[in-house]
């Protein structure tokens, strides 16, 4: 045996030898990539006061081409849906066609279109929310381009001063309970999912993984204050508050209604409705109701992805984005709410999906400059 | 002297230039491109304890995960290697299930059968439900890589130590392990790359506190927009994972020797050995399908009661998906045969080469295919064993030109394929390796060349173990999220993980039953193909 292991060292030794001469070219290969990094590092800083300022003046989007007969790609994210006709009543007024691409989170979408920004995958992207727009206007992803549709659409939600991105669609991020297993009155501020009585009920999102998880972490920020927010997350998570990877997990794995045992979840102000719609067997009434203290405003936003061949089509896609056709099939589809003040929603969204009366948001600048640093806390408070 | 055609440098060329093509040159353009990153961002990556924490859990799950896969599924390989009954088959597909369940439906078997037994509390989020999960999704490795070979063995050698006085444990011991070593070994080397970035298992069961390299790269690269942090982690990661197969390549060729292999014909179990099959089948046949079966009694539930209205809905478009679920099956096992042809093209191509560049010294491979198989043994493992995010950005910024392959479904099988090469390699590499010289030179004698040999004596010796480096390749496919995710929700292109992933993404109990359904229909699916494939076996050496 030690024979045979000796033997073994040798022949190792030997061989590691051998190898050297293989694994150097590798090293040195490392090495040079790391440097030609390090030289260009210089050129992406950017220096304005907020990214949401317009850069220089946009040149305008020659509108008078044929776009008919054109086909451009729409980058989204996988939550994205829409029915049918919507797209096709596109197609039949404007002779373009529409192929989707991309179904990772927001995440995925926004980190693929800055790294392919050179030669873009698609010619317009939806669903960069105003947690990231500053990570793609600081990268230059999008060409300006005002809608005139945008006449219908409340200042309140045209966050870009400079045009390159059009709103679409917002909701809020809310806390959601379910009525018949909470241990007391339904909780009516954050304040109260630190209260002994809701030890162990409630369940959140990964903040460095999650959307709805960076959007919670984002309201205790504006609510509690730079100095106050840490504070309340150690309560929370000394009153037992679970972390899950992502909205699917909580929702549907912590939560009552994923057959966990915790009874409030962090998810969306509109999920009721998606409980009445998808419920099964059908119901009246959803078994869920919404913590609407503390919630946090999610828009999304549409843009022309700056290396794209039809500027043309790809501004007709996002006037039409704006349609009453497109934002009337918003909310059944995606369960968030269309920003023209002309649309209609659907029954069930009057009845049983609502808005914060007082959302909490930050500037997409501070959100951008304090990012990493929030979130390294963020972790650290965690990890602890 | 130029290369004869069918001497292996030439066979090497296809396999190399795959390599080059779609895994060495997208991540070159990404690190060049977009992974940037100086003195900083090292410093940064190596002051962080957490970095330390997150490397050391990597390496610590995946050698237990790997070490526990091993112990509970070589019992299990022994009855599948040794005996003949009825169910095997059945047995063997049921195994590779859980290979093509999307992780989020196993994350979320997982979680509710935790909430059921009432251990939520003490293991979610645990190092031991990681563990578990990766220990459900890698018995298939061992069973069949080491199942598959063990078949293929000659039993004269135990036969003779039995008559020449050895016990059966001893025999097992001293004669069967030794030569099994060579199938171990492998089984173990992609186990171990598996579980070092397996992904959504960490991710979904491991929560914010037990994070690993791969899920770290994840967080930088996508949420934090950090790119420069996700390129020292993924370097990192590549080292690491070239240390280990670089280890790999040369216990492998130091521990394989020449086996006779043949027709031994495997007996029918008889009396008490039924009580040992059970003893071996039973608990791990519980483990895998508890999980599967709750998926199953799920998938029918509806409106109160069991029926097909869950199954029912899918046949048309459901709310939220742009297809029907036929349509997003269909498109699933497109991608998926593509991938599958793809990765055996090249894995066989490759497994000649490697098997006959580190053939005896008498046989005089060359200095240039010695090194040509050095570099695919470790170069093809190579995409198993990087993350996910790092290969599906390099193809994102790589592959746009001469052609731009990113609208188009090809790149989803190049992606899913690339992950099912390793598979057929380690497969089929071993067997090539233990082929008796003899057979090889009678043949030669009698007049055969080496194209002839190859073809007529090698590859139908290989046949099974190809076809097990097939299912793998296969099943790794249609059960493949990550690349997917990366290029493609357009209605040709919806494939069935991603149609489950956005059915969970909205509340309401209908959305999960057809979530459950178009799993279990993946299950079914995957359990027909696969015998298909296992049934080309029977005419084979087996």
């Amino acid at each position: 045996m030690v024979l045979r292991f000796g033997f073994l060292r040798f022949r190792f030794l030997r061989f590691v030898r051998l190898e050297r001469r293989l694994l150097a070219p590798i090293v040195a290969l490392v090495l040079v990539a790391a440097a030609c990094g390090s030289q260009d590092e210089a050129q992406d800083e950017v220096s304005r006061d907020a990214c949401t300022d317009p850069v220089q003046a946009a040149t305008a989007i020659d509108r008078d081409v044929d776009v008919a007969g054109t086909t451009i790609r729409l980058a989204t994210h996988g939550s994205f849906a829409l029915s049918d006709d919507t797209l096709a009543a596109f197609t039949e007024q404007t002779g373009i066609e529409v192929e989707q691409v991309g179904a990772g989170d927001a995440g995925t979408l926004v980190s693929s279109a800055i790294l392919t920004k050179d030669n873009p995958t698609a010619d317009v992207l939806f669903g960069i929310d105003n947690a990231f727009l500053c990570r793609g206007l600081d990268a230059d992803l999008f060409l300006a381009y005002e809608s005139p549709e945008l006449a219908r659409v409340p200042d309140e939600f045209e966050l870009d001063g400079g045009s390159r991105v059009t709103p679409i669609s917002y909701g809020d991020v809310c806390a959601n309970y379910w009525f018949n297993e909470l241990p007391a009155d339904p909780p009516t501020s954050l304040d109260d999912l630190v209260a002994e009585v809701n030890r162990g009920q409630f369940v959140t999102q990964d903040a460095e993984v999650s959307s709805p998880g960076f959007a919670f972490l984002l309201a205790t920020i504006a609510k509690y204050g730079e100095d106050g927010w840490e504070d309340y997350w150690r309560k929370l998570l000394a009153n037992d508050a679970a972390i899950a990877a992502d909205w699917e997990s909580a929702y549907r794995g912590d939560f009552i209604a994923g057959g966990g045992d915790r009874s409030i979840v962090m998810s969306y102000a509109s999920s009721p409705a998606a409980e009445v719609l998808f419920a099964d067997p059908p119901v009246d009434e959803p078994p869920t109701g919404v913590l609407f203290d503390g919630c946090f405003r999610q828009i999304e936003f549409a843009g022309i992805l700056a290396g794209t061949d039809h500027p043309a089509a790809a501004a007709a896609l996002i006037d039409f984005m704006l349609s009453t056709t497109y934002q009337n099939d918003i909310p059944l589809n995606m369960f968030v709410y269309p920003v023209v003040e002309d649309a209609m929603l659907p029954g069930v969204f009057v009845e049983h999906a609502a808005l914060a009366s007082d959302p909490l948001t930050l500037d997409p600048t501070t959100i951008e400059q304090n990012r990493e640093d929030w979130l390294d806390q963020w972790a650290e408070i965690v990890l602890a | 002297m130029r290369p004869r055609s069918g001497s292996p440098l030439v066979i090497g060329l296809l396999p190399l230039a795959f390599l080059a093509a779609f895994f060495v040159y997208p991540l070159a353009a990404l690190f060049v491109e977009g992974f940037r990153f100086g003195p900083d961002e090292i410093g940064g990556v190596f002051s962080r304890s957490r970095f330390w924490r997150t490397a050391w859990f990597t390496v610590w799950q995946a050698v237990v995960s790997t070490a526990v896969t091993l112990l509970i599924s070589l019992p299990l390989s022994a009855v599948v290697g040794r005996y003949r009954f009825r169910g095997r088959s059945v047995l063997l597909a049921l195994v590779t299930v859980p290979f093509v369940l999307p992780t989020v439906v196993v994350a979320s078997a997982f979680l509710a059968s935790l909430e059921r037994l009432g251990l939520a509390d003490r293991f979610g989020n645990s190092a031991a439900v990681i563990i578990a999960a990766h220990v459900f999704f890698n018995v298939a490795v061992v069973v069949r890589t080491v199942g598959g070979y063990w078949r293929g063995l000659d039993d004269r050698p135990e036969q003779a130590a039995r008559v020449l006085g050895a016990g059966p444990i001893a025999a097992f011991r001293h004669v069967t392990l030794p030569r099994l070593r060579p199938a171990i070994l492998a089984a173990t080397s992609i186990i171990l790359l598996f579980t070092m970035t397996s992904f959504g298992v960490v991710l979904l069961l491991g929560g914010p506190r037990r994070g690993t390299l791969e899920t770290e790269i994840y967080r930088f690269a996508l949420n934090r927009t950090d790119f420069g942090t996700a390129a020292v982690l993924a370097i990192v990661q590549l080292v690491a994972v070239l240390g280990l197969l670089v280890v790999n390549s040369w216990l492998a060729r130091r521990l394989t020797q020449r086996e006779r292999r043949g027709a031994t014909a495997r007996p029918r179990p008889r009396g008490r050995q039924w009580l040992g099959i059970a003893a071996a089948v039973v608990p791990v046949m519980v483990f895998l399908t508890v999980p599967m079966s709750a998926l199953v009694e799920r998938s029918f539930r509806s409106g109160g009661s069991y029926s097909w209205a869950n199954y029912r809905a899918l046949t048309d478009r459901p709310p939220l998906l742009p297809v029907d679920g036929v349509t997003a099956l269909s498109n699933s096992v497109r991608f998926a045969v593509a991938a599958m042809a793809i990765a055996v093209g090249v894995g066989v191509a490759a497994s000649v080469v490697i098997a006959s560049s580190s053939r005896a010294a008498h046989l005089r491979p060359s200095r240039a295919e010695r090194a040509m198989g050095w570099v695919l043994d470790v170069g093809l493992l190579l995409p198993l064993g990087t993350s996910a995010v790092t290969l599906g950005f390099g193809f994102l910024v790589a592959l746009d030109e001469p052609v731009d392959l990113r609208p188009t479904w090809i790149i989803i099988a190049l992606a899913q394929s690339l992950i099912g090469v390793p598979f057929v390699v380690r497969a089929v590499v071993p067997v090539l390796r233990s082929i008796d010289g003899h057979v090889r030179e009678a043949a030669a004698a009698l007049g055969a060349s080496p194209s002839v040999v190859r073809r007529e004596i090698e590859l139908p010796m290989a046949r099974s173990a190809i076809g097990v480096g097939a299912v793998f390749a296969f099943a790794v496919a249609l059960g493949e999220f990550g690349a997917t995710s990366f290029v493609g929700r357009s209605p040709d292109r919806m494939t069935v993980p991603l149609a489950i992933g956005q059915l969970l993404g909205q509340p309401g109990q209908q959305l999960r039953g057809q979530a459950m359904a178009l799993s279990t229909i993946l299950m079914v699916a995957t359990i027909v193909v696969i015998m298909i494939i296992d049934r080309n076996d029977r005419a084979g050496v087996l």
